[in-house]
Formats: C-alpha cells, structure tokens, sequence
C-alpha cells in the first residue's frame, strides 16, 4: 500500500513539473511571437491611419480610432504600383526561372557526373560564397553598364541568375540520393538527362521548392541592385518604387500611404509561404531502398 | 541467349595512390553461360561476384576482355542498350514512383520502333506484376510495401521489357528466413517461365545451389569450379570449394598417404589406390560418417544433437583442423550419451583427399 501512495506522489510530481515546464516554454514562445509579429501589426496599424492624424501623433498610438482605406487608393494613384507590381513580377518569376534552370544541372553535375577538375572547380565555387555580395555589386554595375543593360530587365536579371549557395544546397540533396537508383535507371535505358527529370528532381522536390521561394522571396525584396541599375520608372520595382510615395502639397514621404504599399506588396508573399508551408517541412521521400 | 565472358579481366586502382599496385577484382574469367539457365555465382564476400554482375550489366567496364551476347560483342556498349534486366540488393525502387509507375519505368524510355502507347504499357505492366504476384499493390508506394514485396516489385521492373538476361545481385540477403526460401522459389518458378538467361549471386551456398542450374565458385577473382551443384559438391577441385559448399561444413582433418592407405593420426581410415605418399588433407561430409562400433576412427565424443529426421553427433578428434566435427546420421540409430568415445567408418565417396602443398584434390583410381 505505501508503494502505491509512493507511485502516486511521483506521478503527482512528474505532472506538476510538466505543467510548469510547458508554462514557461508557452510564455516563452509567445513571447516570441509578439515581438515577431509586432512589426506586422504596426504595418498594417500605420496603414489605415489617415495622412492628418498619423503626422498628428506626437507619440504614436498603439491603435486607431477611424482606420480609412484611403491610404491604399493614394499608393495606387500617387505612383504607378500596378506597373512597379507588374516589374517585380515579371523580374521574380524570370530570376528564379533561369536561376532554376541555372542551378539544378550545374547541382547534378557536380553530384553525379564524373570529369577532370571537378572538385577544384566546387572549392572556387564555394570560395565565392567568401567574398562579400556589396563587392560583387560594384563590378557587376561596370559590367553592365558597358554591356548598356542599364534600365532593362536583362539587366535586372543577369546578376542574380545563379547562387553558388543554392547549387550546394541541392548537390548536397542529390548526393544523398544512393548509387543503385543511377544504376537502376541506367539499366532501365535513362539518359543522364532523363534521369535528373525524372528521379532526382521529384526526390529532391522539397528542397528544390524551398530554393525557389527563398529565391522569390529574395528578388521579392531585392533592393540594392535594382536602385543602382534603374533611374527609368518603368522598370522600377515596388521596393523602389514605394519609395516615390510623397504627399503631393509638401513632397514629403507619405508614410502611411507607403505602408499601405507595403502591405500590398507583402500578401503575396504571406500567401506564398501559407500554400507551400507543407511543402516547405516536407522531409525528402525515403523507402524505396532498404538496408 | 547465352553469355560468353572471354578473358574478362577487371582491375581496380589501389585506393591509396602513393601504394603501387592494383586490386584485381575479376581475374581473367572465361566461361559461357548456356541459353535460359540460371547461373549461380557463389563466393565468399569481396571475391569479385558482384564485379562480374556489374561487367555483365555494363556499369562497370573491363580492363580487358571480351563480353558477349549471343553473337554481339557488347563490351564497349553501355548498359541501356544491353537490353538487361538487374535487380539490386537493396532493389532501388524509384522512391516517388507508385508500384505501377516503378514497373513502366523502362518501358517509358523504349524508343523508335519499340515505343509503345499507354495501353501497351499498361498491360505489359499488369501481366508482369501478374507473374510476381504484386497485381493488388499496383497503386502503392514503395515505403508502403514489405520487403518481399519491394523486392518482387524490383524483379518485375526488371522483367517488365524482356531482358535479354537477367542479373540478380544477391536479391535476397534483405529478407527473413522463410520469406527467403519462399522467394527463391518464386524466382526459380518465373525463370523457368520466362525461359530468360539469368545470373544470380549470392554468398548463401544453399540458396546457390538450390536453384542453380550451374554454380560458379570464386574466389579472390579467380573461378574455383563451375558445374552443376551437385557436382561440384561430390567433386570439389579444391579445399577451398570443398569447405565452401555444405552445412554443417566439410570436416578436415590433417593426415598422409602411406603406402596405398589413408591414415589420420596412427588410425588407417581406408585404402586409397593410386596416390603417392604424401602429408594430406582430408575432408569429409557429415554424411560420410556411418556409426559403427568397429570403425576406423575413433574420436571424442562431445554431444549429439536430434533433429527429428536426423541426428548430429559433435566429437573431436586431434587431427581435425576445426575445433568439432559434425557428423549427420540417420535417426535410426541410437545413440548413446554416456559413452566418451564414438567410433565411425567412412563412406569413400565422401572422403575427399587434397594436397598439402596444392590444396588441390587428390583422386586415386
């Protein structure tokens, strides 16, 4: 009988530590979360606040009181964002194109493939990673501007086709992939070529869908290179373009309307990550070898 | 369509490269694989089985040496226009592939002329299953399949476009034990109905010899004996073939020929005509000991084992090379347990007499 109280002291004990323990990872993680989430709240805040009232708070406000719409219709009247959206569309979804275009046979070869030279190679490549992205952006707008690709799209895109740390990333993935499945579809009559289409691409989907939306979201947000390349409005891209929002009397930034902008600009992406999240957390596909 | 291997010669570089030398993995192999067998190619591991698979299938090329098909030269041609079908150890099903897909697979990469329509493939696809028996798990996942039937679906996939041969690189090591036994029949079965020339290795002496028509013996690249396995277990060329086949394994013992008689010890065990006096090896199957209270041998004995059908008796005996000698008789004998001693005599077709020097079997007239 006194074992049985024991045992039930332990249990008691075991479930009340449990309690605060997830107690204090919950306050923890919540924690976390506002201060993630915060920056969000602020931006859409800021962007129902009308022009008047957001320049009369001498202390911003945690809230308001009369949120208006009309912030959204200046940012799409003030500037032309349909065309901004239009430009950054187009840029996105060709850069991670051809950068996926770029990187998959470069990622096979260096996996699969068998030539002289080919772990040299892969060390200046990763080496590349060394030198910082603002060096490289200074020679590459020499270079394109004696190409005379200022103010095009060819231009936008050219530097950022390919990323050497992408084309690890999925070396690595496809290096996983074991030898038999080669051997196999060779014996079953597959080209290379064929067999990185039809075997390697689907077993490393999930990487190779979380290499594309880190690429878009990437050219999503892209601003540096697009603000040296473009001084032409029609090629400019949101990020540069929202920040030609000026209130009309005095030339001054137009804050809310630019949040208004931003919000815009930024579903798209919140959408994105919502439909692929899954995908995203996918492990790679295992079971199909044993042993 | 029969295989001819000519002087095929396979030898890899030595992996520390400051080492001179190379390893020689398959060392001028020469044999002809008869049309619609099934060969068996047996061997310890690391003795170059797979090697020889993997120059039959084309993933590797030879260092010199001739393949043949038939009467196609192929050793220069890569292994998707061999027309071949291999089935791995560890199968390598296509992961992302659902069981139908998986066996459509090689039909998909068919070209010109041999291209096929959907229905085509679809049929073919179901009749293949059909044979292994995998028609109900047509729309599964390989993860979603046990390892038996994984590896039927590996079979059928290399079946599915009528491989000119067939090559099954220890298909079973992955399995249990009953499932084993029932595979390898199964295996046996599609063969036969196939008709399709088929190479089978393994290290599982048994299961070699079980289903082979012809078993090959190698060892360190180099073949041992080739012949049909009944054979090649009554008439081993060498120590090394002799202790390889059989379970319980060959019992050796060291001894000598004196004078036209077989001695271990200071026991003569038996006469043997026609071999000079010399130190020797002896080997004798289980099956060779009969029980008799007369029998030349003596040895001590440690244990008997009954196994319904039959009886294992464990002795030792100080000529003998391994620690105990098992010895299967019949169940009708009784035998006793109180005893130190058991005395056999020896059926001398199971007695096998190698060479001290050579390893190589002796035989008298």
């Amino acid at each position: 009988m006194t074992n049985q109280k024991d045992f039930e002291k332990i249990e008691r004990a075991a479930a009340r530590r449990k309690t605060v323990i997830n107690a204090v990872i919950y306050i923890l993680l919540g924690f976390w979360a506002l201060m993630v989430l915060f920056p969000f709240y602020w931006m859409v805040l800021t962007s129902v606040k009308s022009y008047a009232s957001y320049n009369s708070e001498y202390i911003p406000k945690f809230f308001t009181l009369s949120p208006t719409m009309q912030n959204y219709v200046d940012a799409f009247t003030a500037v032309p964002l349909g065309q901004y959206f239009l430009n950054t569309l187009v840029f996105t979804v060709a850069t991670t194109a051809i950068m996926l275009i770029v990187i998959i046979p470069a990622a096979f070869a260096f996996a699969r493939l068998q030539f002289r030279g080919k772990n040299v190679l892969f060390t200046l490549f990763l080496s590349l990673m060394m030198i910082p992205n603002e060096l490289v952006v200074i020679t590459n707008f020499v270079t394109i501007t004696n190409l005379d690709l200022r103010n095009s799209f060819t231009g936008l895109i050219l530097p950022s086709i390919t990323s050497v740390f992408y084309i690890y990333l999925l070396k690595e993935n496809f290096a996983q992939i074991p030898d038999e499945l080669y051997y196999a579809a060779k014996v079953d009559g597959t080209s290379d070529f064929k067999y990185m289409l039809k075997v390697m691409i689907p077993i490393c989907r999930p990487t190779i869908i979380t290499v594309t939306i880190l690429k878009v979201i990437e050219c999503w947000n892209s601003y540096v290179w697009p603000r040296l390349i473009t001084d032409n409005e029609a090629y400019y891209l949101v990020s540069n373009g929202i920040q030609e929002i000026r209130e009309n009397g005095f030339g001054r930034e137009n804050i809310p309307a630019m949040m208004a902008a931003v919000v815009v600009i930024s579903v798209p992406l919140i959408v994105l990550f919502l439909i692929f999240r899954k995908k995203i957390m996918e492990g790679v596909a295992r079971g199909g070898t044993k042993g | 369509m029969k295989v001819v291997l000519q002087n095929l010669t396979k030898k890899f570089p030595n992996r520390n490269k400051k080492e001179a030398g190379e390893v020689i993995a398959v060392n001028d192999f020469t044999f002809e694989i008869p049309d619609g067998k099934l060969i068996g190619l047996l061997g310890p591991s690391g003795c170059g089985k797979s090697t020889t698979l993997n120059l039959i299938s084309g993933l590797q090329k030879p260092t010199s040496g001739k393949i043949f098909f038939g009467e196609d030269d192929v050793t220069g041609l890569p292994p998707e226009h061999r027309g071949i079908g291999l089935v791995f150890q560890n199968y390598a099903l296509y992961p992302h592939l659902t069981v139908r897909q998986n066996i459509i697979f090689p039909l998909q990469n068919l070209k010109g002329k041999n291209k096929l329509t959907k229905e085509q493939m679809d049929e073919k696809a179901l009749e293949i299953a059909k044979l292994v028996q995998i028609d109900g798990l047509m729309d599964r996942k390989p993860s979603e399949l046990s390892g038996g039937q994984q590896q039927r679906v590996a079979i059928a996939r290399a079946l599915v476009k009528m491989p000119r041969v067939l090559l099954l690189d220890e298909p079973l090591s992955n399995l249990d034990a009953r499932l084993r036994l029932q595979t390898r029949e199964e295996i046996r079965r599609i063969q036969r109905e196939t008709g399709i020339t088929t190479v089978f290795v393994t290290h599982d002496q048994e299961e070699a010899m079980s289903i082979s028509d012809m078993i090959v013996v190698m060892k360190d690249g180099i073949i041992q004996q080739i012949g049909a396995p009944q054979e090649v277990y009554d008439n081993p060329v060498n120590l090394f073939v002799a202790k390889f086949l059989g379970t319980p394994p060959i019992s050796v013992f060291e001894g000598c020929v004196r004078a036209g008689k077989l001695y271990i010890g200071d026991d003569c065990i038996m006469d043997v005509a026609g071999i000079d006096d010399q130190d020797v090896y002896i080997g004798i199957r289980p099956e060779g000991f009969i029980l008799d209270g007369d029998g030349p041998l003596c040895c001590d004995l440690k244990g008997v084992e009954v196994m319904g059908r039959d009886i294992t008796i464990v002795s030792t005996h100080d000529g003998c090379m391994s620690d105990e000698i098992r010895s299967i008789i019949s169940s009708d004998y009784k035998v006793s347990v109180n005893t130190d001693q058991v005395r056999f005599s020896l059926k001398p077709h199971k007695v096998h007499i190698f060479s001290k020097t050579t390893e190589m079997r002796l035989s008298g007239n």
